[in-house]
């Protein structure tokens, strides 16, 4: 199995394209974070017993005033920044996960059915898309989230609503070339009932651009939950994402105590960037087009 | 004793779902809406007796895979009636096809398209008798798979690969594999060798010629080349803009085609043999649109004889003898034949 | 190589070609070591299965090999000036001025966005000097000489309201205006209908000769070959396998792969339960067998074939064949 994807063009490809290879390691990081982060960190910054108020602002630790225990400095409540940050980059990262699968389950389950059936199924669907389209995402996400009210599931709501367009979308294009194809024709010939067809013949052949787009989507869901949380409808303050983390570090940036809020910006810069790089590489390997 | 295959009066039309705009036209100053029917096929009759092979023939867009596949049901037919052994399937359900479907089988035209990437080869050819026998059967359907790429020219070992690792001669054996599965009576094959190298085509039409004796197969085939046909049918059926216009026992439709559109088809058929026709009808023009037929024959706008009843009256087919018939004026009226 | 002996100077002669692609799974020679002569008037028909690398003998002619493709050596030499060694700009000029081409699909060649008319005043305007009259009476002239009435209105109707025989037709227009020596034509006809396509063939050679220019047919239809060119080049694996006059190729092949090919078309004059084919399938050219390549399918195979590869030699009349044991030779009918 190893040695079959070692041998594979798609491997020979990834080791002379240095932006996949840069976005495979960012993005293997961020992996190993996620999983294992608060074994890496001393503190939970979250138990309030290990906080200590008089650690309050404290600078990185390269600067006067610094202290060798708090590589990134502390915030207000002297929680190490460090630690806040891989606690919160599982928040956002998990967030961006579970939102993608969400709506990749949804838009894919509605663009088979749209593409497959057509008719009156297929021009629901599709208005439901092109108003959804017609609204800027940040937009309906802000709506909803003032509607539901916020919480880590409300924000899981919020971007699946937003999110399964996309799928269904390319889903339905897809399928409507499937069915076309002969052997689609020979599996109604063979006497297969429309639901194995669809399950058997049309969704394995549909399956692989949706890889590009689930890549790229968890960046934009990060992205979308982070501006949620800055605004102050995204996560509950006891499970503070990224985005949270900075809108708390905003209020102080201006007042010299900018590392509260720098460093988890440049978490998720990074890890966008990881994100986007590996992705465009997929999107370049995956389109048969292009080859 | 039934024949085979029985199709009575076929027609089949496909409404075009166009914008609005497109379909808005003014009539008389009045805005009406016109719907777009494209008349594929256009009341065709015919029947196949057990074992014997009708081709039908003619050039794109003359309704020859449309036929071939309503009568395999992949579209249901517009009216006309389609008997399978007698039995009239033409407005049965999904339930009540599937035990037709054993007597019935499809070969496709691109062997590329007509195998799903994504399934193995031995997954491919065990589905349609799957589909009959039920899940539980599956050990004598895996026996029976590794039988049939055996007797295709494939070994159990090629069952486990996926499509793209075969060339296209050999995918072509997987589908024919795939349609011997439940031992139908009749295969209908849509251009089953167009796609393919002339040698392999050669391999193709001779496996499929050793299995209709060897399981007595009926078959339906479908094709645009006159020395394939010539090959391997019995009767050929001549389609025009989806009328049948003329149907010969092979070696009668090769020696004395009537029609004239046979005719031409005939002499512009190149050929690496050049001795073979003599008589020179050359065609102007191009076929007209499917979307508005042509009043009387369908043939006229391109015929070098039509006259003015051509316009008139649309032709029927008509025997003529021998198990031919031709659907012409010109039988009629055979002085007006000047060439 | 031995070479074959003109009488006139050739106004296309390929030396030795070889185009190699360079891929992931190893490198295709997709033409390796191909050589012919084309003389002027005359029409050659390059013929071979798929894989063959019929059409990219064509593409290298017209310097027209992307990477991972690759001219790796021979000489292209059309009156005598190397095309394997020209510059992409002079490249540019040659195109459409001497050599013009004729695809499988006309709606590659014929942009969707322009009118016939613009499209076949450009080919005008870049490759003569013709002030805008001039120009606008030869394109009515072409379109009507293809066969195109009411050209002048025709001039402003676009490529998609043209029938696929039509279009077909207008792409020889375009290649004809400005009046190329040579022609390439790939698969020109494997699209259309067989009354458009004997329609269409006879346009060809008609245009052809009219223009005094010379042409090739790439296609894998032997008997489309046989109605319109004079001399046949049969490509297998890559290399030219057999060569020589339509009729001495048709009617007596000395290649066992070109007598095969013709055998696979169902003769209706002789009907045969089964037909004569080839057995196997063309090996993967990426790793070719020792010695001659279609040996593993041959039928006159002998010892000597797995050892040496076999040179392009005169057999009997016109006919040169790359084979040890070439039909009618040997002790055999």
């Amino acid at each position: 199995m190893m040695q079959a994807f070692l041998a594979s063009q798609f491997f020979f490809n990834w080791r002379r394209n240095l932006s996949a290879i840069i976005g495979s390691v960012i993005i293997a990081i961020f992996i190993v974070i996620v999983a294992f982060g608060p074994l890496m960190v001393a503190q939970d910054p979250y138990d309030l017993t290990q906080l200590n108020l008089l650690d309050s602002y404290k600078p990185p630790a390269w600067l006067p005033g610094g202290d060798p225990r708090y590589l990134l400095g502390t915030d207000g409540q002297g929680r190490d920044v460090l630690a806040s940050i891989i606690y919160g980059t599982r928040v956002s990262a998990m967030i961006g996960i579970a939102a993608m699968l969400c709506s990749c389950l949804i838009g894919t389950s509605l663009g088979l059915l749209a593409g497959f059936y057509g008719g009156r199924l297929d021009a629901i669907i599709m208005r439901i898309a092109d108003l959804q389209l017609s609204f800027p995402s940040m937009l309906i996400a802000l709506f909803l989230m003032s509607a539901v009210g916020t919480g880590v599931d409300k924000v899981l709501i919020a971007l699946t609503a937003v999110g399964w367009v996309v799928y269904a979308r390319t889903v339905r294009g897809s399928t409507l070339g499937e069915i076309e194809k002969e052997y689609v024709q020979a599996a109604r010939v063979a006497g297969l009932t429309n639901a194995k067809i669809i399950r058997r013949h049309v969704l394995p052949n549909v399956l692989t651009p949706l890889i590009v787009i689930a890549t790229v989507q968890v960046g934009t869901f990060i992205l979308i939950e982070a501006s949620l949380s800055f605004l102050g409808v995204g996560v509950p303050i006891t499970q503070p994402s990224l985005g949270l983390l900075i809108k708390n570090g905003f209020d102080v940036l201006f007042s010299g105590l900018w590392w509260t809020s720098v460093f988890p910006g440049l978490m998720i810069m990074a890890m966008v960037f990881g994100i986007n790089l590996f992705g465009d590489f997929l999107r370049d390997e995956l389109n048969p087009r292009l080859k | 004793m039934n024949a085979m295959l029985d199709v009575e009066g076929l027609e089949q039309r496909f409404h075009l779902n166009p914008g609005l705009l497109d379909r808005l036209s003014f009539e008389g100053g009045r805005p009406r809406l016109k719907d777009l029917v494209v008349h594929a096929v256009n009341g065709v009759s015919f029947s196949i007796a057990k074992g014997e092979v009708l081709a039908l023939v003619g050039e794109s867009g003359c309704g020859k895979s449309t036929v071939a596949k309503t009568i395999a049901r992949i579209y249901d037919p517009s009216s006309g009636r389609i008997r399978i052994e007698g039995e009239d399937i033409t407005d049965y359900d999904h339930a009540k096809l599937l035990p037709v479907r054993a007597k019935m089988q499809m070969i496709f035209q691109d062997p590329f398209a007509s195998l799903n990437p994504r399934q193995k080869v031995r997954d491919i050819v065990a589905e349609p008798l799957l589909q009959q026998v039920g899940d539980g059967a599956r050990a004598e359907v895996a026996d029976k798979t590794e039988a049939l790429l055996a007797r295709v020219g494939l070994n159990a070992e090629h069952g486990g690969r996926y499509p793209h690792q075969f060339s296209g001669g050999q995918r072509q054996r997987i589908g024919i594999a795939r349609a011997l599965s439940v031992n139908p009576g009749l295969i209908i094959a849509d251009e089953p060798v167009s796609a393919l190298d002339v040698s392999i085509q050669a391999q193709i039409l001779n496996l499929m010629m050793d299995l209709r004796d060897e399981f007595g197969l009926a078959y339906l085939f479908i094709s645009h080349d006159l020395s394939v046909v010539h090959h391997i049918a019995d009767r050929i059926g001549v389609m025009y803009l989806g009328f049948m216009v003329e149907t010969a026992p092979r070696d009668q439709l090769f020696a004395r085609p009537r029609h004239p559109y046979t005719r031409a088809l005939l002499s512009a058929a190149p050929s690496i043999r050049p001795s073979r026709m003599t008589e020179e009808i050359e065609l102007t023009g191009e076929v007209p649109s499917a979307l508005s037929l042509p009043t009387g024959c369908c043939f006229r706008t391109r015929c070098p004889f039509a006259w003015d009843r051509c316009a008139v009256e649309r032709p029927v087919l008509q025997d003529i003898g021998d198990g031919q018939s031709a659907a012409c004026h010109l039988i009629d009226e055979p002085e007006r034949d000047n060439q | 190589m031995t070479m074959q002996s003109e009488s006139r100077d050739p106004l296309l002669s390929v030396r030795d070609l070889r185009t190699w692609f360079h891929t992931f799974s190893g490198v295709v020679k997709a033409v390796n070591d191909v050589s012919f002569d084309l003389a002027q008037g005359e029409i050659m028909g390059l013929v071979g299965e798929s894989g063959g690398g019929k059409s990219v003998v064509g593409f290298s002619i017209l310097g027209l090999i992307d990477p991972p493709g690759r001219i790796e050596g021979g000489q292209i030499l059309l009156d005598g000036e190397d095309l394997a060694k020209a510059s992409e700009d002079r490249l540019r000029k040659i195109r459409g001025r001497e050599i013009a081409m004729i695809f499988q699909d006309p709606m590659t060649s014929l942009n969707p966005v322009h009118t016939i008319g613009r499209q076949m005043d450009e080919m005008l305007r870049l490759h003569t000097d013709m002030d805008e009259a001039a120009r606008r009476k030869r394109c009515i002239e072409m379109l009507e000489s293809v066969g195109i009435s009411q050209a002048e209105d025709r001039l402003r109707a676009y490529p998609h309201q043209f029938s696929g025989g039509m279009r077909q037709r207008v792409v020889i227009a375009i290649a004809m205006l400005a009046h190329p020596r040579l022609i390439i034509a790939d698969e020109p006809t494997t699209a259309l209908d067989v009354t458009i396509q004997s329609q269409i063939l006879k346009l060809m050679k008609r245009q052809v000769a009219d223009h005094g220019a010379s042409m090739i047919l790439v296609t894998h239809d032997l008997a489309v070959v046989s109605e319109v060119v004079d001399k046949i080049t049969v490509l297998y694996c890559g290399q030219v396998v057999e060569r020589g006059d339509v009729r001495d190729v048709i009617s007596a092949p000395s290649h066992p792969y070109t007598r095969g090919l013709i055998d696979s078309i169902p003769n209706p004059d002789h009907r045969q339960p089964r037909l004569s084919q080839i057995p196997g399938t063309v090996p993967d050219i990426r790793n070719l067998p020792k010695g001659c390549n279609f040996r593993d399918r041959c039928p006159r195979a002998q010892a000597l074939c797995a050892q040496e590869e076999p040179k392009l030699s005169p057999t009997r009349q016109s006919l040169f064949a790359a084979c040890h044991f070439p039909i009618g030779t040997g002790g055999d009918a």
